[in-house]
């Protein structure tokens, strides 16, 4: 019952013998070259607004790729786990609600909020490993729904609707790392080192034997895995991941509330990562950029173009229509799609030709 | 039972033990009141006609699902109610029927993924060094079992017989103590089929194992004892030849109905 089937090992095989190893390695530094020089030429906007929140939300829906691209576990709850670490840190960090905010230094309540918020992953996923399909998504979707619901009323802890205002990233080694150049350099380390940590488990034989799992779970059982243990780890796992992006998302706005966890972002959330496409870690990052930019853009487009600007959702709906429609796996199936087309594939085997271009 | 002590007074006595076992989907008894005991080291075949039970019964003997009824002792130990991962981490090992193999890994990786579920590397989120002793397993089996040049050939791609060769090949990671083998023969060509037998035959002495075969031929030859199912029951148990002569057998399966 793999939401995902096993187009995702094809994916990474066809990386590995279709695209040479050089011109991979190339393409990492360039982009990773652009990402680090990129203040020097856009904006506080571009930067803060759109590249910082691409980042953050990337590794939100990172951790959703990762448990359902290699997993199999479309897991809704991915956003609330990261609310459970932004509202935590608020919690035992500093804030404008001094009644609540226990005021703790940066550097004990982030580790504190993170641990909880794999706690409480951890929980999630010992809720929902047993079920497939459609049922994990109802039971995630229910927690996440759970958890808007108690943040919006309960006064002691989440402080109800107005939630908690004045969370501010701190300032160490002389930096200010709530400003917009700063803090864009650390959602960047963050987010590379997110991307890269996932890559590499994905490879581990922690990381083949769930994407054992998700292809086939009761011959992993015959080879003696604990298929649940083994499941509810993934969560821990990606639990850690959605806790650092809960960190900077509650640094980013300086703020947590109940509607930055309501089901409209946990809908957001899972639409950047299949936008994206389940099949690689990078898909996670390139569906939020373009849900991100569509989503602040689409407005401004509409009105050049004279059309009604309140009509902008429409706009990315159909985007996303497009991107679903035409392609098996978002944003990478296309690039896939595109690829074999230019490529000649052997009709037996399906593999690339020579080193195809 | 799992402590060490129950472990280790199940030093010689059976590898299976099954006392009335029975398995009911609704109604319909798949299996019904199995005691059957295996000694140690003993190669016994399964027959039976179609819907006579036998996988089944190895799907109950696996953990793929409870029996309804009786029990079950692996070396000695009472395994009825432990899930499959369990049995297996104890030296249970089965092949498929039909190959439940990872299509999109290459067959190391498979072998690799079977070596790792017996192991204590399980959950390690480390790749792999070099002279990784989990690698250095994987190494050696694949050749053992004859696949070394497909060593990274995604396994959709092998072809059946290789396929059920690696089927085999995941059966024997790690330290397997007993096996059962679901029609490792189906499908197999001729020379495959003699391949076949020469793994099973050369199998270390200390490995038992419960063959299901339909080909007489294979059954007879790699097998030391016969037991033969009808209708979710066991109904002939002897030697191999004992089996193959017995005129209500003979009736039942080898010809009856079919002229």
């Amino acid at each position: 019952m793999a939401v995902v089937d096993h187009k995702t090992f094809d994916t990474n095989d066809a990386d590995k013998e279709g695209v040479s190893e050089p011109s991979r390695t190339g393409v990492y530094w360039a982009v990773g070259l652009i990402l680090v020089i990129l203040p020097a030429f856009t904006g506080e906007f571009i930067l803060s607004d759109i590249v910082s929140r691409i980042l953050v939300m990337g590794m939100i829906a990172l951790s959703l790729m990762f448990l359902a691209g290699y997993g199999g576990m479309v897991s809704l709850a991915q956003l609330t786990i990261a609310g459970v670490a932004a509202y935590m840190t608020a919690v035992f960090g500093t804030s404008a609600i001094t009644e609540i905010s226990i005021g703790l230094t940066w550097w004990i309540a982030v580790p504190i909020a993170i641990i909880i918020a794999m706690i409480f992953g951890t929980m999630v996923g010992a809720l929902s490993v047993r079920t497939e399909g459609i049922y994990t998504i109802m039971i995630t979707l229910a927690i996440s729904a759970a958890f808007f619901f108690l943040a919006n009323q309960n006064y002691d802890i989440f402080n109800g609707f107005s939630g908690i205002n004045q969370v501010l990233p701190p300032v160490f080694v002389g930096v200010n790392w709530g400003n917009t150049i700063p803090f864009y350099y650390l959602c960047l380390f963050l987010a590379a080192v997110s991307y890269a940590l996932v890559l590499y488990v994905s490879r581990s034989p922690f990381g083949l034997a769930l994407q054992g799992i998700r292809d086939n779970p009761r011959r992993m059982a015959a080879l003696g895995f604990n298929v649940t243990a083994h499941r509810i780890a993934a969560y821990t796992f990606a639990s850690l991941v959605a806790g650092v992006g809960g960190v900077l998302m509650v640094w980013m706005n300086t703020a947590i509330s109940p509607g930055a966890v309501s089901i409209a972002v946990v809908i957001d959330v899972l639409v950047m990562a299949v936008v994206g496409g389940l099949g690689h870690p990078v898909g996670a990052f390139l569906g939020a950029a373009v849900f991100i930019i569509l989503e602040t853009f689409a407005l401004d487009v509409l009105e050049t173009l004279g059309l009604p600007g309140e009509r902008f959702q429409l706009l990315i709906g159909i985007g996303f229509l497009v991107i679903i429609f035409w392609s098996d796996d978002g944003l990478l199936g296309l690039w896939r799609k595109w690829r074999e087309r230019s490529a000649k594939r052997d009709p037996l085997l399906g593999d690339l030709e020579g080193d195809g271009k | 039972m799992t402590d060490i002590a129950s472990r280790l007074s199940g030093a010689g006595t059976n590898a299976l033990e099954l006392r009335g076992m029975s398995r009911y989907f609704g109604a319909l008894a798949a299996l019904s009141d199995i005691t059957l005991t295996v000694k140690p080291g003993e190669r016994r075949a399964v027959l039976g006609s179609n819907g006579a039970g036998k996988t089944t019964l190895f799907n109950c003997i696996t953990g793929d699902f409870l029996p309804t009824t009786g029990s079950i002792r692996l070396f000695g130990e009472d395994v009825t109610t432990f899930p499959a991962h369990e049995r297996i981490r104890r030296g249970l090992r089965r092949t498929y029927q039909i190959s439940l193999l990872f299509g999109g890994l290459s067959v190391f990786d498979n072998i690799y993924l079977a070596c790792a579920g017996v192991s204590r590397g399980r959950f390690s989120m480390l790749r792999p060094r070099k002279n990784d002793a989990l690698v250095a397993a994987a190494e050696d089996l694949i050749v053992t079992v004859n696949l070394a040049e497909h060593r990274e050939t995604l396994v959709n791609v092998l072809s059946y017989g290789q396929q059920r060769q690696l089927e085999i090949a995941l059966a024997l990671a790690g330290a397997p103590r007993f096996i059962l083998f679901d029609e490792p023969a189906a499908g197999l060509s001729p020379t495959e089929r003699s391949d076949l037998i020469t793994i099973l035959t050369s199998l270390p002495e200390h490995i038992g194992y419960i063959i299901i075969e339909h080909d007489m031929d294979v059954a007879l030859r790699v097998s030391e004892s016969v037991t033969m199912m009808h209708n979710g029951r066991i109904f002939k148990e002897g030697l191999p030849q004992e089996i193959e002569e017995d005129p209500e057998v003979q009736e039942l399966y080898l010809g009856g109905g079919h002229g």
